[in-house]
Order: C-alpha cells, then structure tokens, then sequence
C-alpha cells in the first residue's frame, strides 16, 4: 500500500484497502488481525410525539485492537446514538454491540468514555486528582496502585501540577485533558471520544489532538473518536469511518494512509491529507444530499471478511 | 485589618439598636418594656442557673433530635422520591397535600395518639422541618446534569456507589437550602410544642412568665430563643462553607464569565 498512492478521490476505498496487512507500522501492531469491538447492524428508533424517529438504520463496522478510527458524519447523523448504543448507555432497536466477544448490555468495564460537554461530565465537588481517581476507587483499587495510575495519568496529560485544584478553576482545554486523564486511569482497552475537542478554540485543540496521537501511540488503547470535523478525522485516524445523513448508514470506510507520525505544520499542509479530506468532505457532501454509494444501499458493507 | 472589619459589620447594628433602645428607654419605667440594664440582669438570674438543665437543655435537645431526624428523613425521602419517576408522579399530590398543614395544627391529634411526652414535641418538628428537606431534595436528584450522569454510569458507578460519589454530593446545594429553612421552622415549633400541656422547656416557660406578668422575664426568653437562632445560623453556615465550598467556588466562575 505505502508504495502506490492512495487514490482517495474517486471510487470509495476498495474492500481490503483498510486490511489489517496494512503495512504502516509493522511492529507491535501484529494483533491487529483481532477485532476489538464489532457493531453488527445496529438501529435505534425514538419513539416521538410525531411518530418514531429512525436516528440510526443499519450500521456494521469493526474496529480491530490497537486501531484508531475517526467516525465522522454529517450534523444530526446519529453520531452521538450511536457513541451512547456502544457505550452501553443506550438499547439498540436491533442489532448489537460486541466489544472482546461479549454482547454489550451495559457500560463494558473496559471502556472509558470523554464527553463533548467536559464542563459537565466533570465532578465539580471533586478536586482535578479525585475526578481522576473515582473511577479507581468505584472499580476498588488498592490506594497505591491508585495513586501510581494517577500520576501516571495526569503526567501524561501535562496536568501533574494542577491536580489539588478544581475542575471549574480551569479553562476549557485543561478540563478535557482533566476527562483524558480520567479515562486513561481506568485503564480501558477501548476509549470512546464523543466530538471532545468541538467546545475548545482552535490552538488548544490542535494540542489536544495531538496528546490523543500521544496517548494512543504511548499506551497502546484502542481509540474511536467521533468527530463532525473532517480535517479533525483525517489528521487523527488510521481510518475514516463516514456516516451518512440521518437515517444513518455506513456512507464509506476510507483507509488514512498518512505516514505514522503526524505533525500539525506538516501533515496538514501535504497533498495526500489535502486528498483525502477533499475525497471526504465530498462524501460528506453527497451524504447530505443522501446520495449513499449503491454497494453499501445494496446491504454490501465494506468490513473485511 | 480585614478582621477588625468583619467583626465592626457583625457588631455595629446589634450596638447601634441597643443604643437606640437605651435612649428610648431612657428615664422611662414603663412595665411593659424593660430597659436594657435591667434586662441583662434578669437574663442572668433567670436563666443562669437551674433553669439552664430544666428547660433550656430539654428544649434544645428535643430540637436537635427533632432536625435530625428530618434532616434524614427528608434526605432519604428526597433520594428515592427524586430517583424513581414513578414515585414522584405517585407522590406529588400527597406531598402538596401534608406541606400545606399547618404542623401547629398537628399538636392535639398528636397529644391524643402520641401521649404529652418529648416524642409528641419531636414528631412535631420533625412534622415542620422535614418539607423543605424533602422537597428540595428531590429537586436536587432529579436535576442532576445528564452528563454528569451518564459519565458516573459509564464508569460503572452504580447503586450505593452512585448515591455516594453522584446523587448525594449533587444533590448537596439543594438540600443544604432545605436545611437552613429546617432550621428557623424547627426553632418554631419547638416552642411552639411547648405551650401546650407541656411542664418544662422554653416555650412552656416563657408562656408561664407571660401569663403571671413578668414581663421583664418573659422579654428575656424573647433574647435566649433569638440568640439560639443566631447561634443555629452560626453553625449552619460554619457547616454550609465546608460542604459547599466547591458550589460557592463554581457559582463564582460562573458569574464572572
């Protein structure tokens, strides 16, 4: 793959051009064959005073261990139904979630969720060290293996000073880091991020997104982060899962084949990335007119078999 | 410098109205309105000594135990009532229903089914004290950020866990406003128990100095039950910075933005 240029524009990533055999980073990445978490044709109706509401149709992907992938979509797609259905936050009308072969029915003990609205999904009463260590203390960790995950946490976050202080003396991009951290602590084996940086200017959130680069290189987790930013999901992922409008399908699964390091000068200014963020935003385009590639309105998922 | 400042706005209108009273009072001997010399001293006699175990100490205890258990009544109440949907719909009229009874009302049905003893006096205050716990309680538990929520939920805090480390701190402000207005019913009903059919306590004796006209007397248990409001003030708000001190801290973010 590395010798032959992507071509992004053009027809959707052939079946097998995310293969595991991928060769971006031969090493260490082995397991990746192993798929982590499997979303098996999932659909969530509301029930409405305007009659039911289908938020999401039929959604089927994998996400292989290790992996870093950036769901992206169109607003109203159905992103967060979707984040709340694998988290165990929500039923699906049908279908299910299984994360390490078992079917999801509750929040998995081994996975750890970063909201969007980090104002609120931090626990004001608690000092910045206390929201990172509730989880701990809840899942009965003995203290000092406590305190070691902490530090270890917060250091990686660049936080290790502030950790006396509260959540709400902090500005916006600390608090996220404050949530990273937290959910790096409970050692998860899958991290979900819901749109986590959308509420934080521009500079912070090129520096979050680079520590979420950090953190997934540095420990290993499986990272699927869900975001309405196309630049924001081409820079972050191995692969690009596209929703299409609400109700939600698979609109496509494109393979990010930018070299493993990324830096925000350069990578951002290269014409592969300026390719596959045009290829995607084009998707996204067709998306909302709701033009879905035929194969995939066929029942022909691109998940590799 | 700042503590000379604080203790002069605690200070200055408690000492500007007692000035305005000795002035008033001044050359005057009227028997209803004793000067303010003359009331001290009385203070002292009447209430330095064995009347302080006699009635005072019942008195004060009975409110204690009175706002204790309504204090956890209405924070148990509040935590079920506030966390199950179906027992708020259930309970809504009810609820509206006893908060609207006057608990003074309550005394005789009470003496007849309880007996004229300290149980009747408690479940007197606790019948006043417990509503604003309750009610705001449930207030507090049910406007827990959705957020908040799912965060606790999706890492796996659930059951007893949740109440502890979610509901109940989240829950804190409101009930904590209940509680300040427990306070000053509680103090209400405690004498109020007392006036009838009662033979010791505060309210019993101040009844007693009215009615064989010491007024001097009776003007000085007026003093001793506003000095335990200040004092009850006093230790809520020593408590309320404690707990509160995250809220206080946030609100003021908050404002500032």
């Amino acid at each position: 793959m590395s010798e032959t240029t992507p071509s992004p524009t053009g027809q959707p990533a052939a079946p097998g051009a995310a293969a595991p055999s991928a060769p971006t980073a031969p090493t260490a990445r082995e397991e990746r064959q192993e798929v982590l978490l499997s979303v098996r044709g999932v659909r969530k109706i509301y029930p409405s005073a305007a009659g039911p509401v289908e938020a999401v149709r039929d959604l089927t992907f994998d996400v292989r261990r290790g992996e870093l992938a950036c769901i992206v979509g169109p607003s109203g797609a159905g992103k967060t139904t979707l984040l709340k259905i694998i988290a165990g936050l929500l039923e699906p009308t049908s279908g299910q979630v299984i994360l390490e072969g078992e079917p999801v029915s509750g929040p998995p003990r081994t996975m750890a969720v970063v909201f969007q609205e980090y104002g609120r999904s931090l626990f004001p009463w608690l000092t910045v060290r206390g929201n990172v260590e509730l989880p701990l203390k809840n899942a009965r960790v003995p203290a000092a293996e406590r305190a070691r995950r902490i530090d270890e946490a917060l250091e990686a976050v660049g936080l290790a000073h502030a950790h006396r202080r509260y959540p709400w003396q902090l500005s916006g991009g600390m608090q996220q880091r404050v949530a990273i951290a937290r959910a790096v602590a409970y050692e998860p084996h899958i991290l979900l991020m819901d749109e986590p940086f959308a509420a934080v200017d521009a500079q912070t959130r090129a520096d979050l997104e680079d520590l979420v680069r950090d953190i997934w290189h540095r420990l290993g987790v499986t990272v699927l982060f869900v975001t309405h930013d196309i630049d924001e999901s081409v820079y972050l992922g191995e692969r690009v899962i596209i929703l299409s409008s609400s109700p939600t399908v698979v609109q496509e699964d494109v393979h990010i084949d930018l070299p493993d390091e990324r830096s925000q000068l350069e990578t951002r200014s290269t014409k592969q990335f300026a390719d596959l963020r045009h290829h995607i935003y084009e998707q996204i385009q067709l998306a909302k007119a709701g033009i879905v590639p035929a194969q995939i309105a066929a029942g022909v998922t691109q998940k590799e078999v | 410098m700042r503590a000379l400042r604080s203790v002069f706005y605690v200070v200055a209108l408690p000492a500007a109205l007692v000035a305005l009273w000795w002035l008033l009072t001044l050359g005057s001997d009227s028997f209803w309105v004793p000067r303010p010399g003359e009331l001290v001293s009385t203070f002292r006699e009447v209430w330095i000594g064995p009347r302080f175990m006699d009635d005072v100490v019942p008195s004060l205890t009975r409110l204690a135990v009175g706002l204790v258990l309504a204090i956890a009544l209405g924070i148990l109440g509040g935590l079920a009532i506030g966390s199950s949907r179906v027992l708020r719909r259930l309970s809504e009229p009810v609820l509206e229903f006893f908060r609207a009874i006057p608990p003074p009302v309550l005394v005789p049905i009470l003496m007849v089914l309880v007996g004229v003893n300290d149980t009747m006096k408690v479940l007197v205050i606790v019948s006043g004290a417990v509503w604003p716990v309750l009610l705001n309680t449930i207030e507090g538990v049910r406007g827990i950020d959705e957020v908040l929520s799912d965060t606790a939920k999706s890492y796996g805090i659930h059951g007893t866990s949740r109440i502890t480390m979610l509901t109940l701190p989240a829950a804190s402000p409101n009930f904590m406003t209940g509680i300040r207005q427990a306070l000053s019913i509680g103090l209400i009903l405690m004498v109020i128990s007392e006036m009838f059919a009662s033979s010791s306590g505060l309210g019993f004796t101040i009844v007693q100095f009215q009615r064989s006209f010491a007024v001097t007397e009776m003007w000085s248990g007026i003093v001793l039950l506003g000095l335990i409001g200040v004092l009850l003030a006093g230790i809520y708000s020593f408590v309320e910075r404690r707990v509160l001190r995250w809220y206080h801290g946030l609100k003021e973010v908050e404002q500032s933005e």
